[in-house]
């Protein structure tokens, strides 16, 4: 788990969000700084997975929690922003500014759990 | 945008567009969390509580077919979602409180669990946001959300 990472991707992913729902507010459709906003937030993500992939390849194990759990919320992490994408993709109504700003919101969540799992 | 499918079926307004769409994002999020948990505790350590693991493994199958539920939107899936949903308040109502009540049948959080506690109370609220949607689109004149605010 890389700490920095992690707290970049909070801070950029709730800073998402708070965007999103003003535009959401406005009555605005997601605009296409909202998407490219989310993929980033996907990036950072990829890169914190693959460094905790390379841990556990390198013999690291979570502290608090057990691999199981850790690689479903690994999985959950990666797969939510494309998800959001692709449903926001689908509402280009007010709606879909509300849907990015909900994945925005989740993403920090799953960050803070796969950090409570792998420090303890 | 335009292309706006023709209500199969259903009696009013799409299940699945607008804030529907939000609605089922979120649901399926508790779908794959409720499924991942429920998958942990049976496959890891079912004997040590088979009742909280098997209520959890009942509330990741209500998720799930209410997921789908209100992604379809056809009349028959609304009542599907109306059932799927009313049962997860009856649910995190009942879970929430045998688990205050009797924490001990309990000794690993549910999603369920304290009323959604460890979620953030979000599996409480949910379930009232559902039913308020279902009962919302189920009118025949178009509510204005949209549509009004463009006018």
């Amino acid at each position: 788990m890389i700490g920095p990472l992690a707290v970049a991707t909070h801070v950029l992913s709730l800073a998402l969000a708070a965007w999103a729902f003003v535009e959401f507010f406005r009555q605005r459709e997601p605009s296409r700084p909202l998407f490219a906003g989310l993929w980033l937030v996907e990036a950072l993500v990829l890169v914190q997975v693959v460094a905790l992939v390379v841990r556990l390849a390198g013999g690291g194990e979570p502290h608090g929690g057990d691999l199981v759990t850790l690689i479903g919320y690994l999985l959950t992490a990666v797969l939510l922003p494309p998800a959001g994408i692709v449903l926001a993709r689908m509402e280009p109504t007010r709606w879909g500014s509300l849907l990015i700003g909900a994945a925005a919101v989740i993403v920090p969540v799953l960050i803070l759990r796969l950090g409570q799992i792998w420090n303890g | 945008m335009a292309d706006t499918p023709k209500p199969t079926g259903s009696t009013g307004k799409p299940l699945n567009r607008g804030f529907g769409r939000v609605l089922v994002f979120v649901y399926g999020v508790f779908a794959l969390s409720a499924s991942a948990r429920a998958g942990v505790q049976i496959g890891t350590k079912f004997s040590e509580a088979p009742l909280a693991y098997s209520l959890s493994a009942l509330a990741a199958l209500v998720y799930i077919v209410a997921t789908v539920a209100l992604a379809r939107s056809s009349a028959t899936s609304r009542r599907v979602a109306w059932f799927a949903v009313g049962f997860e308040l009856l649910g995190v109502l009942a879970v929430g409180t045998a688990s205050l009540v009797d924490g001990k049948a309990f000794p690993d959080a549910t999603v369920w669990s304290d009323y959604g506690q460890g979620y953030g109370y979000v599996p409480l609220i949910l379930p009232f946001i559902g039913l308020f949607w279902l009962w919302r689109t189920k009118r025949h004149e178009p509510v204005a959300e949209t549509t009004a605010a463009k006018g």
